[in-house]
């Protein structure tokens, strides 16, 4: 009988060492003879590196060397490289280690290496670089006015790339047609990634055999490895293995090539001696790679049935002093292809332009493109329905894609192969109990309180990707992922991911899928991931892709393992393959379940090869690489209910309800997990997230007493539910959940406010909804509320 | 997150830490819970070269003590204990209260009254409270024992009117007479007060016969609304009274600013929660 893991609640087989201290964290590795790093940081967003002097730090003792950029060159070390491509794409030379100028706050000058990391921090401080300050631009739109300070001499007008989707004379058509338009114009403000585990890394050379090997913070240990080899070092691939223990959290930020793995391998070679470098938390905030920041406006037109027949997107999006590794696609690819959201929205054309300042680099961050897209649509969705005086959840439904619309081909480029909507709506509405606040909100008002509900009805596009789709638009990377199932003589079965968990809970989730293939129980299953040394190859987590295409990977291994396991069954029980069924973890003839034999035995039988098939090769082991033919597309809607005080402006979320639909789920509780983080990192978005720079360049929230995350106390307990319309083209029938929440819940919370304070008459306020902003916003508005 | 290296000393009498302090001048910083000081520290923004630790004075400065008109409080009482003093809780409850609003409770736990009042944040939350409280303070340094009141301690930017080479000891809160209340909006990163207001209100048959109030993380030290006190003092209490009082919140003052917070939203925020302290403290008269 199936076991049916898939589908329990099945609690996490990584969080006992995670919550007894005993992960294995790359800080907490240590090699013998280890040296330690720290950077020497600009502290201007611009400047000229007119000389650096490292002689104070090399006198204090124990201070092994100090690497500056030139060093760097001289040892043949190439800039980070950017693995997407636009047409036109600037790449400006992104050193690791800054030569002759420096571009943003926290960008590095130089590198000290020292016995401990007490003495290198000490001799950071004593290296005496001599900066010649130059103007220098943090906005996207001051960095494109004629005359702005120039990030990059190889992109004039610190424009990187100029792109578009969607047909813009049908669209214009459309507008001129229109019964009605609305326009927004609004910031997508910039974000600190903030994982819990600072990055790190720690860095080996062995002289006699040339090897390499990186311990490293890493999404994708395969990626590192090869950018690392094949485009920084110049070396063979073979020669680097990357190791990417326990992780604690990434949101992206973990994907990326950084300045700090090349240092240490760098040193760790010059020097004969492994070099490590963790960094401090200031040091996350300056050189992880930060998300959004768009400035957009936004035009949708609706005909005189209130259908919406067109939408007009400009952005500009902010990549930063220096392009990282998937910075190009996440405004582009991952943007303005998801501006259809739910709808059938027949004509839509999208720009975008790529905008150089003098900060810390953008790139992906969860959701990465989907979230401002899905921001911009919901927010606009709202407008208009408000204009047109309609309900919000109505006007919705009644410019969904209908059920039976699917396969729907939408303008921009994205094939949605299924879906169902209504359901989400209804079922979102109905535990809100949708009529009975706006009765409530009615009744509020009347006593001065104001209330607000606020809806997000969401799409997304992941699963990354069908690679020659990602191929033809632009990624240097494919997008398959792949999986080599083990088994041991004794039947243990390992299971080698090229996906990799950083959070993600794949020690179960994957467990899981096995257990149920081969009848076993989970504790008889190892997944092993983040090795280059032990995993064939992989393309790593991000875009959540690992159940859809990792996990994919993985069924089809196990089910050759198994179809292997029942060639020699067969074999063994002297009988035909297909009169064999498996059940509860042995195959038996069908009809006579005697007549039966282990997978244990069988596992046996493959290694010892005595009683064994003559035309079968011995072992038992099966590797799949797994391409999908299709993104996946989960959806659902968020509402958000929420209190403004318009005295102080502060908003209080008083409700939270999310249905999403990712098809089956593998584990509910790690998919709640996923929901609730997902959420509170949206809603943070919506109300408190900012990072602040000076219009100079001067980071303003480099610490946690300044740049404020969602606590407990933020939030309430949220209340989520699911529908299931599965994926059409993967085994599992599963789509992405890693980045649902954060993708829906920014627009839900901020329509929320806005609904809160429509009768301000406020039509729009951008994130996040600080006390601070909403009180201004009720302050400026009120003399003309009162007016009315 | 690594400070400079730096020498320990644990002295276990009031006259060894003295004597630290007199033989390192400026070098030397005294440790109480460490909540202020080791962050600082480890940002490298605070580089004592001694540290002097007074965990081995808790025999002598963790106290709550009842002396007729005054409650004393040893130093070295923890926020935690301060927040659930019934001695306090009962006849100085202003001071319980504010405790209850700092931080999160490792941060109480481990946080004392006299590093917090000692190191001066203008965003910390005592202040308001021992000035509306109109406590003293006690000094303590190797010439002998000096008191000062509230309204004289706090003078600037993390500047007190302590001396190098003085240790606050001890803080005298008289016996609370009236009503009290703490109303603080917290800094959505740091939980600091970007704005709390404490009050006393004492009176009876509806009029007030006296107020104070203290305001913190308004200005670049805590200080007493005094026009807001003499708006209502002698005046009978009303909701209009308190509103039209509180308006006197910040003035006078050049508000602090920072990214979350304007100087004019700053005040705003002054001018609400002194209301809503008032209110609440008259309720409670
Ligand atoms: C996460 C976090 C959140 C916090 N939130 C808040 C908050 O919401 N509100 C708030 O008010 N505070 C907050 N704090 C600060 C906390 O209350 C500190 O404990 C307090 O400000 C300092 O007290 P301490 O005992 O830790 O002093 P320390 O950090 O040890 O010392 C602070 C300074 O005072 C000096 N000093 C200490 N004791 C004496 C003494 N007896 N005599 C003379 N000088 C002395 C030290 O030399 C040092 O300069 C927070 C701290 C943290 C870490």
């Amino acid at each position: 009988m199936d076991k049916g893991f898939v589908g329990q609640a099945v609690k996490r087989k990584e969080d006992p060492r995670f919550l007894t201290g005993t992960g294995s964290y790359v800080d907490d590795l240590n090699l013998a003879g280890q040296v330690h790093a720290a950077m020497v940081r600009s502290p201007f967003a611009h400047a000229d590196i007119r000389s650096i002097d490292p002689s104070k730090a090399l006198a204090l003792p124990g201070v092994v060397a100090v690497i500056v950029g030139q060093d760097l060159v001289d040892a043949g070390i190439n800039g980070l490289p950017v693995g997407w491509l636009l047409d036109g794409l600037k790449t400006p030379d992104h050193p690791s280690i800054a030569v002759g100028r420096a571009r943003h706050v926290g960008e590095i000058v130089a590198a000290v290496i020292a016995e401990d990391r007490y003495l290198a921090e000490d001799a950071a401080g004593l290296v005496e670089v001599d900066y010649g300050t130059l103007p220098s631009v943090a906005d996207v739109s001051d960095a494109l006015k004629p005359g702005a300070p120039t990030v990059h001499d190889d992109a004039p007008g610190n424009i990187c790339f100029e792109w578009s989707i969607g047909d813009k004379d049908a669209t214009d058509a459309a507008f001129a047609e229109a019964a009605q338009t609305v326009s927004l114009t609004l910031r997508n403000q910039r974000l600190v990634a903030n994982a819990i585990e600072p990055r790190a890394s720690l860095a080996q050379f062995n002289a006699g055999t040339e090897e390499y090997t990186l311990y490293t913070t890493s999404q994708n240990p395969h990626v590192h490895r090869l950018l690392l080899a094949a485009f920084i070092l110049g070396i063979p691939e073979h020669k680097l293995r990357v190791i990417s223990p326990d992780i604690g959290g990434g949101f992206g930020s973990k994907i990326f090539n950084y300045p700090e793995e090349v240092i240490v391998l760098h040193a760790a070679r010059k020097l004969k001696r492994p070099v490590k470098w963790t960094a401090k938390r200031s040091e996350s905030f300056l050189s992880d790679s930060q998300g959004r920041d768009h400035a957009t406006e936004a035009e949708l037109a609706v005909d005189g049935s209130g259908r919406v027949t067109g939408l007009r997107v400009k952005t500009l999006a902010a990549m930063g002093a220096y392009l990282t590794t998937f910075a190009p696609a996440v405004p582009t690819y991952l943007y303005g292809t998801l501006m259809s959201g739910q709808y059938a929205l027949p004509n839509i054309y999208c720009e975008v332009t790529g905008v150089f300042s003098h900060t810390v680099p953008v790139d992906a961050y969860r959701g990465a493109g989907r979230p401002e897209a899905t921001f911009l649509v919901e927010r606009i969705m709202d407008r208009m329905a408000q204009t047109l005086g309609e309900d919000p959840a109505e006007f919705r439904r009644k410019n969904f894609i209908g059920k039976d619309q699917f396969p729907y081909q939408t303008p921009v480029a994205l094939s949605y192969d299924s879906g169902d909507y209504e359901p989400a709506l209804d079922r979102a509405l109905e535990m809100v109990d949708y009529r009975q606040f706006r009765q409530d909100q009615a009744e509020a008002r009347r006593q001065g309180r104001y209330l607000g509900l606020g809806l997000s009805s969401y799409i997304e596009a992941c699963g990354l990707a069908p690679s020659a789709v990602v191929g033809s638009l632009g990624a240097q990377a494919g997008q398959w992922e792949s999986s080599l199932v083990r088994v041991a003589p004794t039947g243990i079965i390992e299971v080698f991911t090229g996906s990799h968990s950083h959070g993600q809970g794949h020690e179960t989730a994957f467990a899981q899928i096995v257990a149920d293939e081969l009848g076993v129980e989970l504790d008889a299953i190892e997944i092993v991931h983040g090795d280059t040394g032990k995993v064939p190859f992989g393309w790593g987590t991000y875009g959540s892709r690992s159940a859809a295409v990792g996990g994919s990977a993985v069924v089809t291994a196990v089910r050759k393992v198994r179809d292997k396991a029942q060639k020699i069954a067969a074999h063994l029980l002297e009988a035909r393959e297909e009169d064999l069924e498996y059940v509860s973890g042995q195959f038996q003839v069908k009809g006579s379940p005697d007549q039966a034999v282990s997978f244990g035995d069988i596992a046996l039988q493959a290694h010892l090869a005595h009683n064994y098939p003559e035309d079968l090769e011995p072992g038992l082991e099966a590797s799949a690489f797994y391409d999908p033919s299709n993104f996946v597309y989960p959806f659902g809607t968020h509402i958000a209910v929420v209190e403004v005080s318009p005295e102080t402006g502060a908003t209080k979320l008083l409700r939270y309800v999310a249905v999403d639909d990712c098809g089956p789920l593998i584990n509910p509780l790690i998919v709640a997990g996923q929901v609730h983080g997902g959420i509170a990192q949206g809603a943070g978005q919506a109300l408190l997230e900012h990072a602040v720079y000076e219009s100079d360049g001067q980071f303003l929230t480099g610490s946690y007493l300044d740049y404020a995350v969602p606590r407990a106390e933020h939030l309430p307990s949220f209340e989520t539910d699911h529908t299931f319309t599965p994926s059409p083209h993967n085994p599992l029938g599963v789509k992405g959940i890693g980045e649902a929440g954060t993708i829906a819940s920014s627009a839900a919370v901020a329509n929320a406010v806005i609904d809160a304070l429509s009768p301000f008459g406020i039509t729009h306020l951008d994130m996040p909804l600080s006390s601070q902003r909403v009180w201004r916003a009720i302050r400026d508005a009120q003399p003309a509320a009162a007016a009315d | 997150m690594y400070p400079e290296s730096f020498s320990y000393h644990a002295p276990s009498t009031l006259d060894e830490a003295l004597g630290l302090l007199a033989q390192h001048g400026d070098d030397a910083k005294l440790l109480a819970g460490g909540h202020s000081l080791l962050p600082a520290m480890k940002l490298r923004l605070s580089t004592p070269a001694h540290l002097v630790d007074l965990k081995g004075l808790r025999g002598q400065l963790q106290y709550i003590r009842d002396e007729g008109d005054t409650i004393a409080v040893g130093a070295l009482s923890t926020h935690h204990q301060i927040h659930t003093s019934e001695l306090l809780g009962s006849r100085a409850p202003l001071l319980a209260e504010t405790a209850g609003h700092i931080g999160d409770m490792q941060v109480r736990n481990v946080g004392t009254l006299g590093g917090s009042l000692a190191h001066a944040d203008p965003a910390g939350d005592f202040p308001a409270a021992i000035l509306a409280a109109e406590a003293d303070l006690v000094l303590q340094g190797a010439g002998g024992q000096r008191t000062v009141a509230a309204t004289d301690f706090f003078q600037g930017f993390f500047e007190t009117a302590a001396e190098p080479g003085e240790i606050l000891i001890e803080v005298r809160v008289p016996v609370q007479k009236g009503g009290s209340s703490y109303q603080k909006f917290y800094h959505p990163a740091s939980g600091y007060a970007i704005c709390g207001v404490a009050a006393v209100i004492e009176g009876t048959n509806g009029t007030v016969s006296r107020c104070r109030v203290g305001v913190t993380g308004v200005s670049d030290a805590g200080y007493r609304a005094t026009a807001v006190e003499r708006a209502l003092e002698g005046q009978t209490f009303s909701a209009e009274l308190a509103a039209s009082a509180a308006e006197q919140a910040a003035a006078g003052v050049d508000p602090l600013e920072d990214p979350f917070a304007s100087a004019d939203y700053r005040s705003h925020l002054a001018r609400v929660h002194t209301r809503r302290a008032l209110t609440a403290a008259w309720e409670r008269n």
